[in-house]
């Protein structure tokens, strides 16, 4: 299991990312939009520090951190050029600029920009693993937002019916867009998985150790029992929901800042190994952005 | 002699048995009912393991069956009346006819959609439809409709073998039909000119070519049967000779033979099932016309449904519906001018 190090250096590298890009719109050199996955770092560093290589995943339209993270969980380690030139359209982006910031696709990973459609699919992921006998197992990921799509609740059942090996994890950031949870989410997030016979775990705590520990005990279960687990996942985003669209209570994101999940770990480092997080993140990212710039743009001429 | 029925339960059994990869998953599959129209009939029985039967999900349905198409099996996923295509639009349009192209085809999805559509039965509003028209055009999908001519089977096995994902149009009035034999019946003064492949198509022409033929007539599924008993009392009551374009794949679709057909009778009528507004005949006649010749010497006519709901009652379904009779009273109307 990842060190403290490499658990802090994976959510500044998520962080540098994501912070890069957004200033990156204002240059011209980035188009469309993007969701950027600041403030809920310690959620993709804690699940994919406990996953294994050949596990299945797929996620949302706020796919930045999780891709990252589940890059640096691989023997290789991340790659945030590939996903730099995807987001500048570059023809050397991990699906050649056809799919941009929601939807990509590096080995075992997935995303879509559809919310709630693509939990069916991971579901039948889960089944060919459970199938192929190959003891890997899905993961995918909800927010709060998806809760109110009909999808997620046709998967659960076949999830639990069926007994497949998946973790649906719910990134609770309060906010659907601009919809707070209070008008939107009927009841518990909890009830929605016992309803159909799933086990929940359930965090409020943006500290990746905790967060890590839930997401080991859920992935161990997962894999052991073959059976759905819900892990959910109370956080926070600081960053508008994608780029300018922001109307909450600054009041309440200065306070959410304070639970930040790189302050909350950053004291289990030494000054020197957080400096030395700081600039390999650095250096990773400026040469993943300066290669993926001088990269080119791809052309339909291949196709009818 | 066998029945279009047979013909896709039989190729369900061998593709099962051949391929470990087929799964079978739909809404009351299993035997003894084996599906609401028994094409899975026999199979839970032979392959317990691999036919799975589901909860009224339909989206759920090809959202699982495209999730494990993606990780290397070939599912077909049955949706028990073809109205239902509404439930899992987002699952094909979004989802699995997307993924092979939006992923720079480093991802495969061999996946099926069978389902029955089609009227006529008296199933009233919400079980009658022709909806594949939705589908057309959609990116990464192939849309295919069997008829009575070749062989249903092949063309599900075809569609089964295909890395791309399907949607299997099965007109429900077909499957109690028998299988055509070629220089039998109402086929025997005609030559049969395969096109396409693997999902054949076929242009039925007339073996003496120094007919003149009148009109052309384009067709898939079950209105290739009324096509054919229009075509034939047209001929035997009116000597107005019809060439029949039989598509099987029906998007994308293949444009030539029915070019070359028209180059010979400048007329052209498109049957379908579906309703007439921004139809298939309509895109048929739109591509024509940006690739025909002599478009302005030809003539054009679409018989279709009525743009309305399908109807239960017998005599209003009946109206609404396209019938041996509105074909032969357009094919009039066309070869008048």
């Amino acid at each position: 299991m990842p060190d403290n190090y490499a658990l802090f250096r994976t959510m500044l590298l998520i962080r540098r990312f994501e912070e890069r890009l957004l200033a990156e719109f204002s240059t011209g050199k980035l188009v469309g939009t993007t969701h950027a996955y600041i403030g809920q770092e310690a959620n993709a560093a804690g699940i994919f520090s406990v996953t294994d290589p050949g596990d299945v995943v797929f996620s949302n339209h706020r796919c930045h951190g999780h891709f990252l993270a589940y890059g640096a969980s691989s023997p290789e380690g991340s790659d945030p050029y590939r996903l730099a030139a995807e987001l500048m359209g570059k023809a050397t982006g991990l699906v050649g600029g056809r799919g941009g910031s929601q939807h990509i696709h590096w080995r075992n990973f997935y995303s879509n920009g559809i919310q709630g459609g693509i939990l069916p699919v991971a579901t039948g992921m889960a089944l060919a693993e459970k199938v192929n006998k190959t003891g890997k197992i899905a993961l995918t990921f909800l927010g709060d937002g998806t809760l109110g799509e009909g999808a997620l609740y046709e998967s659960l059942n076949i999830a639990s019916l069926w007994r497949l090996p998946i973790l649906f994890v719910v990134e609770n950031n309060h906010y659907a867009q601009t919809t707070p949870i209070e008008l939107a989410v009927a009841g518990t997030i909890t009830g929605r998985f016992s309803a159909f016979g799933i086990t929940t775990l359930e965090r409020d705590s943006t500290d990746v150790l905790e967060v890590q520990a839930a997401a080991l005990e859920a992935v161990g279960s997962v894999r052991r029992n073959g059976r759905p687990v819900g892990l959910i996942l109370h956080t926070y985003r600081f960053s508008a929901h994608s780029k300018g669209d922001d109307v909450r209570d600054p009041a309440e994101i200065a306070r959410a800042r304070e639970k930040d999940p790189l302050l909350i770990h950053a004291p289990r480092l030494t000054d020197a190994e957080r400096a030395r997080a700081e600039s390999e993140v650095a250096a990773a990212i400026a040469d993943a952005f300066a290669r993926a710039e001088a990269d080119p743009l791809p052309n339909l001429k291949d196709e009818r | 002699m066998s029945t279009v029925l047979e013909s896709l339960n039989t190729s369900l059994h061998k593709a099962m048995h051949t391929d470990e990869r087929v799964y079978l998953l739909g809404e009351d599959i299993l035997d003894p009912y084996g599906g609401a129209f028994k094409v899975t009939r026999g199979l839970s029985t032979a392959f317990p393991e691999r036919v799975l039967t589901t909860p009224i999900s339909e989206a759920a349905i090809v959202g699982v069956a495209s999730g494990m198409a993606l990780r290397g099996l070939r599912p077909v996923a049955e949706i028990m009346f073809g109205d239902f295509v509404t439930l899992i639009a987002d699952q094909i349009v979004n989802h699995a006819a997307k993924f092979r192209w939006m992923y720079n085809d480093q991802v495969r999805v061999p996946l099926v959609v069978r389902t029955p559509m089609g009227g006529r039965r008296g199933y009233g509003p919400t079980h009658s439809q022709s909806l594949e028209k939705m589908f057309l055009g959609v990116p990464g999908l192939r849309v295919v409709a069997p008829n009575t001519l070749g062989d249903p089977g092949q063309l599900l096995e075809a569609a089964i073998a295909d890395d791309d994902p399907v949607l299997f149009v099965e007109h429900k009035l077909l499957y109690t039909r028998p299988l055509l034999e070629a220089d039998k019946g109402d086929l025997v003064d005609y030559e049969i000119q395969p096109f396409g492949a693997p999902f054949t198509s076929y242009v039925l022409r007339f073996t003496n070519h120094a007919v003149k033929s009148h009109l052309t007539l384009a067709c898939y599924g079950y209105n290739f049967e009324l096509a054919r008993q229009a075509a034939l009392e047209l001929l035997m009551e009116r000597e107005i000779f019809c060439e029949i374009v039989l598509f099987s794949q029906l998007s994308p679709f293949a444009l030539d033979p029915l070019l070359d057909s028209l180059a010979r009778t400048h007329r052209l009528l498109t049957v379908e099932e579906g309703g007439l507004t921004l139809g298939w005949g309509a895109e048929i006649l739109a591509r024509l016309a940006e690739r025909s010749n002599d478009f302005s010497r030809c003539h054009f006519h679409r018989v279709a449904a009525l743009d309305l709901p399908i109807a239960n009652s017998k005599p209003l379904e009946d109206a609404i519906l396209p019938s041996v009779e509105t074909i032969i009273h357009a094919a009039l109307e066309l070869c008048e001018v």
